[in-house]
């Protein structure tokens, strides 16, 4: 049964063997011509302003760690919605109750001023 | 295969469902109420009623739920009793500390609720999927309580920390289960056993993902080599958090990894016996020798917390053995029922004797204790000869069961290792009442009616269950798993 694996092991094999040589030839053998351009972080684009390593308004955190519960929401939906039928009644009642769980968390959020960008 | 849903199955977890739904009212309700003692007084009457109905659903005892997904046993019906309760101690304990320390935020009584909702799904859990679905359930509101001293940074570390962790942790699980689903072709617990009676179990993969399983469960209730997060967790959380989390998450992860290893795995016993009497040992004597330094009293529980997984675990190292399994899932009950009792006291005294901003937390501080304040010098002593395993305490009855069981099964050396821990122990929790009786001080406390009501009374349940434990001795070993 392990021989089936034997195309994996191969494909694994050479895939790493020739990006090692490639990067290791390169190293090796190719030149190394420094200028500004080429340790610019990006060779066609804008020309980053200010550090990196900057400060974000936490806001936006909050804003996208709402944003992701709500889209997980949609996740659950699509696939009660596909087999909506087979499910039934049950299903529904249940879809019901999974929404007010989110609604107690929406009403909590925007009560305490989540939404809010100020 | 699957069945519909019947008003059964809802029956088998209903003071889980209550509960849940009962702290999602709560939040609503918080967002309104100013007084946040209303919100503390809700919900202890949803945890009231929750032992209510436990009362009333242990009519179905027998029965299992949602396709053999949850079970509702005498198992169950004692670890979620002891839930409950606890919760009520924690809230109850939280009540006047909170407001001392500045943090009464309505947020803390629903994230109890939560935590305990999935504590108890935790000791219901039949299938590995709700297993880890529970434990995500008790931990996501225990890292968000453990940073509940918001903005205090020690409080925000503690709670990153255990997050962290956790969620690795919870990693361990989850590839467990993948590895024991690979072995057996299903991740319930019955299947398990029908696959490995069958022979058409793998196992080796089994045993390794028993061990993976373990070390996720190990790692919520603090068993060396995964405790690394106990002390900074339980020192950083405030006091109340911590009395919580070191009482019921520890219940609710021995409850699942007894349930787990005594039923699905039980075949391995032979395999893992040598894993489990190295993690006993190890944790029993890491926790006590690196509790003799400390110097903080919340860091010194956390330590002593370290060694009481290790004793509890190495009643429980022999589950495999059929004539000791019954014995020694007792005796796991008791000692975590007679551990509950005891901690939530000592930490009541730690509650008491903390002052905003993290004073009255050194042991040194404890010095003249028992002149100024005799009585909770005496509540004190009490808790620490019951943490030590000296008589007249609960702690002597629980060592007595534990060591019965590991006796009983043979593993003497793992019962000496025991026993020498425990003397170790003696010297840091004689400590404290050295301090308390034989130097000059002027500690102070605050007199907070509940705190100083649960101290009073788990130092009295401490010495008087000590005398008759034989009721609550018959009432663990009456806790029987059941699968069906």
């Amino acid at each position: 049964m392990l021989f089936d694996y034997m195309a994996i092991a191969v494909f694994v094999f050479f895939s790493t063997a020739i990006a090692v040589t490639a990067i290791l030839l390169g190293g090796l053998f190719g030149p190394r011509r420094k200028s500004e351009v080429k340790s610019e972080p990006y060779e066609s684009g804008m020309i980053p302003i200010g550090p990196g390593t900057r400060r974000m308004p936490v806001r936006f955190y909050l804003v996208a760690v709402l944003f992701i519960l709500f889209d997980i929401e949609v996740v659950f939906f699509l696939p009660w919605a596909v087999s909506f039928r087979k499910l039934g009644l049950f299903g529904l009642i249940e879809m019901f109750i999974f929404i007010g769980i989110l609604l107690v968390g929406y009403f909590y959020a925007w009560k305490k001023g989540a939404l809010e960008w100020e | 295969m699957t069945t519909p849903v019947k008003l059964l199955d809802f029956i088998t977890i209903l003071p889980v469902i209550f509960l849940a739904a009962w702290a999602c009212l709560l939040l609503l309700v918080d967002l309104w109420v100013k007084h946040k003692r209303v919100t503390a007084y809700l919900a202890a009457l949803g945890l009231a009623i929750g032992l209510g109905l436990l009362w009333y659903q242990a009519a179905w005892i027998g029965n299992a739920g949602f396709n053999h997904m949850v079970v509702l046993d005498g198992f169950s019906v004692f670890v979620n009793a002891l839930l409950l309760l606890s919760g009520l101690l924690g809230i109850a304990l939280a009540y006047g500390y909170l407001r001392r320390m500045g943090i009464e935020r309505g947020e803390f009584y629903p994230l109890v609720l939560f935590s305990l909702s999935g504590m108890m799904l935790m000791a219901q859990a039949a299938d590995l999927i709700v297993v880890f679905l529970s434990l995500e359930f008790l931990s996501i509101p225990l890292y968000v309580l453990t940073a509940f001293a918001y903005p205090k940074a020690a409080s925000e570390e503690a709670g990153l920390k255990y997050f962290l962790l956790g969620a690795f942790a919870g990693g361990f699980v989850v590839y467990g289960i993948a590895l024991v689903y690979g072995a057996a072709a299903t991740t319930a617990l019955d299947g398990i056993i029908a696959a490995v009676a069958e022979g058409r179990a793998n196992l080796s993969l089994l045993v390794s993902g028993a061990a993976l399983i373990l070390v996720g469960l190990g790692f919520k209730v603090a068993i060396v080599p995964f405790h690394m997060w106990t002390p900074d967790a339980y020192q950083g959380a405030p006091s109340a958090v911590t009395a919580f989390m070191s009482s019921a998450a520890k219940l609710a992860g021995f409850a699942a990894l007894v349930r787990i290893f005594a039923l699905a795995f039980s075949s391995l016993s032979d395999d893992l016996i040598p894993i489990l009497w190295g993690l006993s040992a190890l944790t029993m004597l890491v926790g006590n020798l690196l509790a003799i330094p400390q110097t903080n009293i919340k860091r010194m529980l956390a330590y002593s917390s370290i060694a009481h997984a290790g004793y509890i675990l190495m009643a429980f190292t022999a589950f495999g053995n059929p004539g000791v399994a019954e014995v020694s899932i007792a005796a796991v009950l008791f000692y975590l029922a007679a551990y509950t009792v005891t901690n939530y006291g000592a930490w009541g005294v730690v509650i008491l004797l903390e002052r905003a901003g993290d004073l009255g937390l050194e042991i040194g501080g404890y010095a003249g204790l028992g002149r100024k304040y005799p009585a909770l010098a005496a509540c004190m002593t009490i808790f620490m000869l019951s943490l030590i395993g000296l008589p007249p305490t609960l702690g002597l009855v629980g060592k007595f069961y534990l060591f019965r069981a590991v006796i009983a099964a043979d593993l003497i050396p793992l019962a000496v290792i025991g026993v020498l821990t425990s003397l170790i122990s003696a010297w840091y929790y004689l400590r404290v009442v050295v301090n308390m009786y034989m130097r000059t001080g002027d500690p102070e406390i605050s007199p907070e009616p509940w705190a100083l009501t649960i101290t009073g009374l788990m130092a009295i349940l401490t010495v008087l269950v000590s005398l008759l434990p034989g009721w609550l001795f018959f009432l663990a070993s009456q806790a029987r798993l059941n699968l069906f």
